[in-house]
């Protein structure tokens, strides 16, 4: 048996983590480049919870403003941030920082956390039964020294230390746990508040893990299947999973999957999930610190989208829509572009203007602009104003109206993986079912050239569309 | 234009290749368009790179120019260039590189 598959549901969550700025990459080399006063910089210019809940992008994040309402926020947008905004949301939440490590604890199944005395006393509630493994300052101290990570404020208060998986293997450093261990526990949150929200009581029949984190020991660096390691710690016992990797475009190649999967009826509910990037917290902080901005890489996301067979009501994904960047086409902005949007709408007899909403790259500019990396989403949403353009659907004159219309505002924090057009999907569900939108395209990229084994780039999109009933 | 970039370019003209030479140009903004072509005839204007004092008289086109676009096959130049003319400062472009030519960068 068949059935057309509709994604019911997506839900983000930011775990604000100030604190583990210094284990992002950029924090960590500025830091062994030029000493402590990196770390120092860096700290006062951190963000309070309160900040980072209000911040409007966040607000978006969690559903709580629409994207639209950014067009006309003047920027940078921390500057006009309401003083109080809840940290709950129709499509996520804002958790602060004791609640990440609380999972942070719960997530270290090969208990090599061992946790600051003081922090275990003051935690209490928050991590009451769980088993933790404590020791004194002097003993984490010594640990460092012999490789451990600290968790926290290296200058600081920390919680305590993550040790080696291995002494001599480099895929089980500390620092790559903890990266690793920070992506199960905010992939479970969300994991855990979609399910708490959105048909709990039916089976999920499978994972589909979508970030870009790389878990496994030296013999298979990049192993993967987080997205079972992610399923235990939100408590799932009905399913299995499996790891999609494709650098940014995961997520939307994972959804065509996910979608694949419901319509052949092998599974009838699957959902992709994924944790935030350690790795990329404070990525643009020099950039931050020069304009005189807070450090905006300050929160790891999670995602968890639930995709089920139809229900009558949820936007559908059309599978006859759906496309990926072939490793014959071209690969200059334009010719992806084109394979991504353009070519399969045409396939279905459709025009560039015919789809309500296209859900881009959706990189926050005021995380992107003072690095010099400009305003990503803009950019490429006059690429596809261009291709209207070109096709006479508009005239060159028309574009900046285009990209207005059929365009978004960047929200999303740069977590890789994160930004590729999901952030938009609790959007598009409202507007394609109660809303007035009858098609949203999603288009991911993803830079494979990074790794060293192709100079090619990647692509995939498909199109979400009302669900007639 | 990176350093070794324009060391490249220095070796190929000094070679003796130099009269025939001409530089195709796929720069993104006016600035670069400016700051490429006036290293490539005058020399590095920033004086940090092997170019610097170096001037090679090379002159320089952009591919978005009139004159070079009726010289490509039309498909060819829908495949391979397309709607970046409706994306890019053609206008920004063309004049940066008259500046060049007319030797007239400053104003």
């Amino acid at each position: 048996m068949t059935t057309r598959p509709v994604i019911r549901a997506a839900r983000f969550v930011l775990a604000h983590v100030p604190d583990l700025v210094y284990a992002g990459s950029k924090p960590r080399r500025e830091t062994a480049a030029r000493g402590r006063d990196v770390r120092a910089q860096i700290r006062s210019r951190l963000r309070t919870f309160r900040e980072a809940v209000a911040y409007a992008p966040h607000q978006v994040m969690i559903g709580n403003q629409a994207p639209e309402a950014l067009w006309d926020l003047p920027r940078p947008w921390h500057l006009h941030s309401p003083a109080e905004a809840p940290c709950e949301g129709p499509a996520g939440a804002v958790v602060d920082q004791p609640t990440f490590y609380a999972w942070l604890a719960r997530a270290d199944t090969a208990r090599l956390i061992r946790f600051d005395e003081a922090f275990v006393a003051e935690a209490g509630p928050l991590v009451r039964g769980a088993d933790l493994a404590t020791a004194s300052p002097d003993a984490l101290r010594s640990a460092v020294a012999s490789g451990a990570e600290p968790i926290g404020d290296p200058d600081g208060r920390g919680i305590g230390v993550l040790l080696p998986g291995h002494a001599q293997d480099e895929s089980l450093a500390a620092r790559v746990l903890l990266e690793n261990l920070a992506t199960k526990a905010t992939g479970a949150l969300a994991l855990r508040r979609l399910l708490d929200g959105v048909a709990g009581d039916e089976p999920v029949d499978f994972l589909l893990g979508c970030g870009e984190e790389a878990v496994g020991d030296r013999y298979q660096r990049g192993g993967g299947n987080l997205a079972k390691a992610i399923g235990e710690l939100a408590g799932i016992r009905t399913a299995g999973g499996a790891d999609v990797k494709a650098f940014c475009a995961g997520p939307v190649h994972a959804l065509i999957i996910a979608g694949s999967l419901v319509a052949s009826g092998l599974h009838r509910r699957v959902v992709v999930v994924a944790g935030g990037s350690l790795a990329k917290l404070g990525m643009k902080f020099l950039g931050h610190l020069a304009s005189g901005y807070p450090i905006l890489e300050d929160v790891l996301a999670g995602v968890a989208i639930d995709v089920a067979g139809d229900d009558g009501r949820s936007p559908i994904i059309n599978l006859d829509a759906a496309a990926v960047h072939r490793v014959g086409d071209g690969g200059a902005p334009h010719q992806m572009a084109a394979v991504l949007t353009q070519a399969p709408l045409r396939a279905r007899g459709l025009r560039l203007s015919d789809v309500d909403r296209f859900a881009v790259e959706l990189h926050n500019p005021d995380i992107t602009e003072p690095a010099g990396a400009g305003d990503v989403p803009q950019r490429n949403y006059k690429m596809i104003a261009a291709l209207a353009a070109q096709a006479a659907e508009i005239d060159r004159e028309g574009i900046p109206a285009f990209v207005r219309r059929h365009g978004l505002p960047g929200f999303s924090p740069t977590q890789g993986h994160i930004p590729s057009a999901i952030p938009y999907l609790p959007h598009a569900i409202a507007g394609l079912t109660t809303g007035r939108c009858r098609r949203v395209q999603l288009i991911a990229k993803g830079s494979l050239f990074l790794g060293r084994m192709t100079e090619m780039a990647d692509g995939a999109s498909f199109l979400l569309e009302r669900n007639a009933g | 234009m990176d350093l070794e970039e324009q060391d490249a370019i220095r070796r190929v003209a000094e070679s003796g290749a130099r009269e025939r030479m001409l530089v195709l140009l796929g720069t993104p903004t006016a600035g670069s368009t400016l700051m490429t072509a006036l290293t490539l005839s005058q020399g590095d204007p920033s004086y940090a790179g092997p170019l610097a004092g170096i001037p090679l008289g090379l002159p320089s086109y952009h591919i978005l120019e009139d004159g070079v676009r009726e010289a490509i096959p039309p498909d060819v130049y829908d495949r391979e260039i397309g709607p970046l003319e409706f994306v890019l400062d053609k206008a920004g472009i063309v004049t940066a590189l008259e500046k060049v030519r007319t030797g007239t960068p400053s104003s």
